[in-house]
């Protein structure tokens, strides 16, 4: 199948470990990149978890102690910087790359050696910002780093800022173009864009919105770059520079990211609520536009954050309007979601709990972000607890919550183990009651007045018992999480062995034995239907209700189907090219030379031997 | 992302049936240049938001030598007409012919690097630096990063010239593709310079 | 808390639709003496009055939102839940109902968009005669400056009651983005180097109204306090003329000697002081510091004893702030008779 031209073998001789640590340092298997993805963004989930906990510690009280206001600033930053960028976001891409291929039937991505690429620029990207810690503090300019402030922080946090971003966003966009082309190109026979999943839509979504978003991010942070190392001065107000364009950057990319952030959350939901409704998705059609008009819609809402800047009255309007109405096609995915467990037949699973858990509180989160779009009102509760309420609403009890509803449902087939129904409840529940006691009363104290990012507060404020609820509340997620660890580790040890459709599912990911095999499928299927899988498993009654039609999911894999499957050989040139960035990325923080050159060469070399290895060897 | 790998990487998928019809390669060098739209778009608002903010150092039209920049302009130019040349003989299997044009368009490529180096040379001995003024940061990044992509454009005509010469991509439709791929870069790059150009020297404040 | 509850007003009580958790709150927290910058419950001025009838029907119409899709929700779980002998029913949707729900909210959105926009405008708007004062934010503390007398004072703001008042909020193209904002009279506006903002804003009654800076500035942005002292015309006018005065000169022989200390030492290199020949624009202008409650943006009470702690060593009790340590360069007798000459300026 390849060329006459790439026959000829690579100049390095390919990697072959097929297990140990070796065997993931080179791989390109989508799966194991997906699962390499979403054990490097759970670590970072605990990192930026500790540094919640310490934050709500030091706010527990008045005049609290526990930090200082250096650490603090830097614990705030870093938190939002790790939870943005190293944990919703690569969660999110965790499960792409997982089950994008096998969802819509497919070998593996389009280009599984850029996929690992991607991957450990992800991971190098990540180490680089936190090694700021010891190498004489992180950023502490907020994630949002704004001019003038970000370029004369001293120290090179900021540095540190404007650069680890950068690694990151390359990883991003190589991501998106690969998914892109990916769902668009490597579709199974029949799988008709009318017929995809609503989780392969929302990653179609969110991939395009990556690839128009992150390139403006990108400028902005090379302006902050040059701007502290090399005397730019594009947000000097001294000189004419102007502080508001960095808003202007930051938030064309950053409101889009909001919707990055959310969408594959929504895809989930919208997978998992059908199955466990043994229901086909209520108004499939209205779900997927309404997510592609966010994806649109997300476009022209940036200056609502802000409204407190001096826009003036006509812009704010416009802003105020855009934002208002990207609500509706938000609260249609929402009225489908209640439409699809209507009438069904609802299994209470771990799975099924977080995704309603995420339209509980996602309503809520919503319902926060519309009264935004009051701008006078928005005055008030801009930069207030208010606004970090809404948030964490959206990205916690929306994205997260929606993650880890993917988590459970996808579990057994990543793993081939189930995870523990009971632990999973308790897990939820705790979730459940900490997230609401750590967030619900930030709209309280918002509202009451308490500002965003101070690191602490007199005691006359009347803000004392609410801040002691919230602490209370992150320790309680604090300990769901310990729960979730416990359950996958029991689940590794004895968990219930996974049959490949435990949860009678409807996708194409079920009619693979789980785990999957290298190779995905021994027959690339022939898709007929929407929720293909159902209706291969169910006819229907003239009254309309399903009948089964055949016992299992599983086709028998006979090893004899899948020796003519080429599959890409693994490759170290991905991991050898990414290790170029923090090279890369050291030498212009500190502004070394040599290593900036070192950087370059690996990159080159990485790239040069990619390129010239075949990607399958004969 | 460079371009290079994407172009080796995808001849392997080339039998492959995709959904759209459309090679993959293709389609993410598509993308991938959707993305770069945003970017140089970002540069240029932050240009023109900027180019009447000279602080104390020169301002545009003090600075801009229109006649050189036209020349080098010129250059790039017609180095896009190369290009086709080189793609088209490679696509008609004339592969020797087809280095010749590569070679060519890199020559063309490096003879525009080079009067951007000579420019921003003159520019700083005039008083014109990143430090100047936000006119100045605006300036060196746009035509900068645009210079940057040229020479990333030369080194993929290179490699792709050597690759060719040392047998590593023979003739027919599939040494075509990558000459595709990198041809696609190498216009996208060269247009961004047309409205560049336009933009930045020809439109008076 | 039973003080609290007698003292909570008819919008605790709506506020208490949200659910038993914010009912809670709002009795708990709602007093107007124990939250300064409560705006939810106790708006004051015009401005945040303005805004808070906006939240007030926003607020209930997602409160009624917020009710209804939660309570069906809820119900959908409970009843729909697998029951032996029920299948699911296999509907795709329902395209009228899908559309009258996506009309009902747009609708819903437009009817709001209309009060939302008047309002909008309506405080952009200028008005006649008002009292101009100029508002440029510093790390980490608040300089004003009234434009017709030309009075430069900081942190305590002082303004005239039932007189329109329009502040002209001035970036320091030096100093980073500040956000001003006195909760209970208007929202905030951000202070943006090299940009000019406005804020129009009235107090109806005396009282010293709470506020911060609301844009992260840095280091102690969590200390950039300020506070609006809104007097009676009259009471405001005596407090301009003494303002429009040099600073009086020292009495006493220590008070004395902090003022040669003052002006010997670096602190007239940042500092004012109207009738001496400190008047550098650096730190706040102390003309009359100690007619000021607070000093350091109205983080400190103005004593002898926090004042001396401030001279002595201002980074060490406010992190990241410009004026130097001077430990181990005063005396504690030098400081303290600084801190006596501070305490003359009123």
């Amino acid at each position: 199948m390849a060329t006459a031209a790439l026959t000829r073998r690579g100049m390095f001789a390919r990697p072959r470990a097929t297990t140990g640590w070796w065997s993931w340092v080179t791989t390109i298997d989508h799966k194991k990149i997906g699962i390499l993805y979403g054990v490097t963004a759970f670590v970072f989930f605990l990192i930026g978890g500790v540094e919640a906990l310490f934050i709500r510690l030091q706010l527990a009280r008045p005049d609290g102690q526990v930090l200082d206001a250096e650490l603090y600033n830097q614990f705030f930053t870093m938190h939002g910087i790790t939870m943005i960028f190293m944990v919703v976001m690569p969660m999110g891409v965790a499960l792409m790359n997982y089950f994008i291929p096998l969802m819509i039937g497919a070998r593996d991505v389009a280009f599984p050696r850029l996929n690992a690429f991607s991957y450990w620029v992800f991971l190098f990207g990540g180490i680089f910002v936190y090694s700021s810690f010891f190498l004489g503090g992180a950023p502490d300019g907020g994630w949002f780093g704004y001019a003038p402030l970000s370029r004369t922080l001293p120290g090179h946090g900021m540095s540190y800022y404007s650069l680890g971003l950068q690694i990151l966003g390359i990883a991003s966009l190589a991501g998106a173009v690969n998914f892109i082309v990916t769902i668009l190109n490597m579709r199974a026979p029949g799988m008709t864009f009318m017929r995809m999943p609503v989780f392969i839509w929302m990653s179609l979504v969110v991939s395009f919105l990556l690839l128009f978003a992150m390139p403006v991010l990108a400028v902005a942070l090379f302006q902050l770059m040059f701007d502290r190392l090399f005397g730019g001065n594009f947000f000097n107000p001294a000189v004419g520079g102007d502080p508001l364009l960095w808003q202007h950057l930051f938030w064309v990319f950053g409101h889009p990211e909001v919707y990055i952030l959310i969408l594959p959350a929504m895809g989930i939901v919208s997978e998992v609520l059908p199955t466990f409704s043994r229901k086909p998705l209520f108004g499939y059609a209205a779900i997927v536009f309404a997510g592609v008009a966010i994806g649109f819609m997300g476009w022209g809402v940036w200056a609502h954050h802000m409204f407190a800047a001096g826009l003036g009255p006509v812009a704010n309007t416009a802003f105020a309007l855009t934002t208002m109405f990207i609500a509706v096609p938000t609260g249609i995915k929402i009225f489908n979601w209640v439409g699809t467990m209507w009438g069904g037949s609802i299994r209470l699973t771990t799975a099924f709990l977080f995704a309603v858990g995420f339209v509980a509180m996602f309503i809520i989160g919503g319902l926060s972000g519309v009264t935004h779009a009051f701008v006078p009102h928005d005055a008030q509760q801009t930069d207030t607890y208010y606004i970090v309420a809404h948030f964490h609403y959206v990205l916690f009890g929306g994205a997260i919550f929606g993650l880890f509803g993917g988590l459970y449902y996808w579990w057994p087939k990543v793993f081939g183990r189930l995870l523990g129904e009971r632990l999973g409840k308790l897990h939820f529940w705790l979730y459940f009651i900490g997230f609401n006691l750590t967030f619900g009363p930030m709209h309280i104290v918002g509202l009451q007045g308490q500002p965003r990012r101070i690191y602490t507060y007199p005691e006359n404020m009347g803000w004392d018992l609410w801040n002691l609820v919230m602490t209370v509340g992150a320790f309680v997620i604090a300990v769901g999480t310990l729960v979730f660890i416990v359950n996958a580790v029991l689940s590794r040890k004895r968990g219930e062995e996974a049959v490949a459709d435990p949860w009678d599912g409807r996708t194409l990911e079920w009619t693979t034995p789980s785990p999957p095999p290298e190779y995905n499928f021994s027959d690339v299927p022939l898709v007929t239907h929407r929720d293909d899988f159902w209706h291969k498993k169910y006819a229907r009654t003239p009254e309309g209700e399903p009948v089964r039609v055949f016992a299992g999911a599983e086709h028998a894999d006979d090893d004899e189907h899948h020796h003519g499957i080429h599959l890409p050989s693994p490759s170290y040139f991905p991991a050898l090219a990414a290790l170029g960035m923090p090279f890369l990325g050291y030498g212009t923080v500190y502004k070394i030379l040599p290593a900036m050159i070192v950087g370059a060469a690996i990159l080159l070399l990485g790239l040069f031997g990619w390129g010239l290895e075949p990607s399958v060897e004969e | 992302m460079s371009t290079h790998e994407v172009a080796v990487e995808g001849a392997v998928h080339e039998e492959h049936h995709t959904s759209m019809g459309l090679d993959n390669v293709k389609m993410a060098m598509w993308a991938f240049l959707g993305s770069e739209c945003l970017f140089f778009g970002s540069m240029i608002s932050t240009y023109l938001l900027y180019r009447g903010r000279t602080a104390s150092g020169p301002s545009p039209h003090e600075i801009y030598d229109i006649p050189y920049t036209s020349v080098s302009s010129f250059v790039l130019l017609m180095s896009s007409l190369t290009m086709v040349l080189a793609l088209a003989a490679f696509q008609r299997s004339d592969d020797r012919q087809g280095r010749i044009w590569l070679l060519a368009t890199a020559f063309l490529g490096v003879t525009f690097i080079g009067g951007q180096i000579y420019e921003f040379t003159t520019f700083y001995e005039e008083g014109l630096a990143l430090a100047t003024s936000p006119f100045g940061s605006s300036f060196f990044m746009l035509t900068g990063f645009h210079g940057a992509h040229v020479t990333v454009g030369i080194l993929m005509l290179l490699s792709l010239y050597g690759m060719s010469a040392f047998g590593r991509i023979e003739g027919g439709r599939s040494a075509a593709r990558p000459v595709e791929m990198v041809g696609l870069y190498w216009h996208f790059v060269d247009i961004v310079w047309i409205v560049i150009f336009m933009i930045v020297y020809l439109i008076p404040e | 808390m039973e003080t609290c509850l007698k003292g909570s007003d008819r919008k605790s009580l709506r506020a208490a639709a949200l659910g038993v958790l914010l009912l809670v709150a709002l009795v708990l927290t709602g007093c107007e003496d124990r939250a300064p910058q409560d705006f939810l419950n106790h708006p004051i001025g015009e401005t945040a009055k303005e805004a808070d009838r906006l939240w007030d029907i926003v607020f209930a119409i997602a409160v009624v939102i917020f009710v209804l899709v939660e309570a069906v929700l809820v119900f959908a779980v409970v009843k729909f839940r697998r029951r032996p002998g029920r299948e699911a029913a296999q509907f795709h949707g329902n395209t009228r109902l899908e559309i009258v729900l996506t009309l009902i909210p747009a609708l819903l959105l437009a009817g709001l968009a209309v009060p939302m926009v008047s309002t909008l405008f309506a405080a952009a708007e200028e008005q006649q005669g008002a009292l101009q004062i100029r508002v440029v934010g510093k790390q980490f503390w608040w300089e004003y400056e009234y434009m017709d007398s030309g009075v430069v004072t900081a942190n305590e703001l002082h303004i005239p009651t039932g007189t329109p008042i329009r502040l002209v909020i001035e970036g320091d193209p030096n100093d980073v983005i500040h956000s001003y904002w006195a909760p209970r009279l208007f929202g905030k506006q951000d202070v943006v180097p090299g940009r000019t903002n406005f804020i129009n804003m009235e107090a109806p009654k005396p009282g010293t109204y709470w506020g911060q800076c609301t844009e992260y500035c840095g280091l102690s942005h969590a200390n950039m306090r300020l506070r609006v002292v809104a007097q009676d015309p009259d009471e405001f006018e005596d407090w301009l003329a003494l303002q429009e005065e040099p600073a009086a000169e020292p009495t006493s022989g220590a008070a004395a000697e902090g003022q040669k200390l003052f002006l010997e030492n670096a602190c007239a290199g940042c500092h004012a002081i109207q009738g001496t020949d400190a008047a550098a624009r650096v730190g706040p202008d102390l003309t009359h510091l100690a007619g000021r409650s607070t000093f350091a943006g109205a983080m400190f009470e103005t004593n002898e004893q926090n004042l001396v702690k401030w001279v002595t060593d201002a980074p060490g009790v406010k992190p990241g702030v410009k004026m130097p340590s001077f430990r181990g360069q005063l005396t504690s007798e030098e400081v303290e008779s600084i801190v006596a000459y501070l305490l003359t300026l009123e």
